[in-house]
């Protein structure tokens, strides 16, 4: 039977719910902007001290890594870029793939970024930590 | 009385961006989705280049040299400008989400103003990088 000649025993509120905004769909739109916000300074602050780093060896990037200061920041930084990359990017997918390819495409990205915000953050742990 | 068949044919998809001459606001509305593509393959450099100064000087060292040999300096030069880009339009369009500057003008003047910011922000960061001693 094809479903969409399924008679619909739903509410009406019940097929609206999950579709559109919804109260729910404003919700990764607005996780985009809060992590927006918290990567303006964040990422300048990085910025700035990757300049500030210019021509440092190894060990003087690996002290300033290991500052309390720096491995907070930076890990914060990871989580806060890699959940907007991850917003971001889906919007772009849903926007140009239209095809089964969209599903595997998001759920991908998603997995990626998870991924390499954990490495990252482990990174910064492991040279924060060691002695 | 039966149903008449389907007839099954593709939908008109928005933007239809071909059909509109370039305009700033255009142009800057694309910039911003390309620059943060281009910054989440740059984010995939950083977990790179963290993951290699955690394993030890060994492995940080080619990563390093990838970074500083001159076709990975011109890379970063871009990078530098698509980061500031991305930073000066996610700013605007976090005024814009304030339900302020829709006028035409004022978006112009926005338009421009971050285009400006982003160039000289890119400029002074690589003058400031190179007075550090790069």
């Amino acid at each position: 039977m094809d479903p969409r000649n399924m008679p619909d025993m739903r509410t009406p509120l019940a097929r609206a719910m999950g579709l559109g905004s919804a109260k729910e769909g404003v919700g990764a739109w607005w996780a985009e902007r809060v992590s927006a916000v918290a990567l303006v300074p964040l990422a300048l602050w990085f910025a700035a001290s990757i300049i500030a780093h210019t021509g440092s060896d190894y060990a003087t990037f690996i002290v300033w890594l290991k500052t309390p200061l720096a491995a907070i920041l930076m890990i914060l930084l990871l989580i806060a870029l890699f959940y907007h990359t991850a917003l971001g990017l889906q919007v772009v997918i849903e926007d140009y793939v239209h095809s089964a390819t969209k599903f595997a495409a998001v759920i991908a990205v998603r997995l990626g970024c998870c991924a390499l915000a954990t490495a990252g953050a482990v990174a910064i742990l492991r040279i924060a930590l060691s002695d | 009385m039966m149903p008449s068949p389907t007839i099954t044919r593709p939908r008109p998809l928005s933007p239809n961006i071909q059909i509109y001459r370039p305009q700033l606001t255009s142009v800057l509305s694309i910039l911003n989705r390309i620059t943060g593509i281009i910054l989440s393959g740059c984010a995939v450099v950083l977990v790179v280049w963290l993951v290699a100064a955690a394993w030890g000087p060994h492995a940080y060292a080619p990563v390093q040299a990838a970074i500083a040999s001159w076709i990975g300096r011109i890379v970063l030069f871009g990078a530098t400008f698509a980061f500031f880009l991305h930073l000066c339009g996610g700013i605007r369009h976090l005024v814009w989400d304030t339900v302020h500057g829709f006028e035409l003008r004022s978006i112009y003047i926005s338009g421009w103003s971050i285009v400006a910011a982003s160039v000289v922000l890119t400029v002074a960061a690589w003058v400031v990088s190179a007075l550090m001693g790069g």
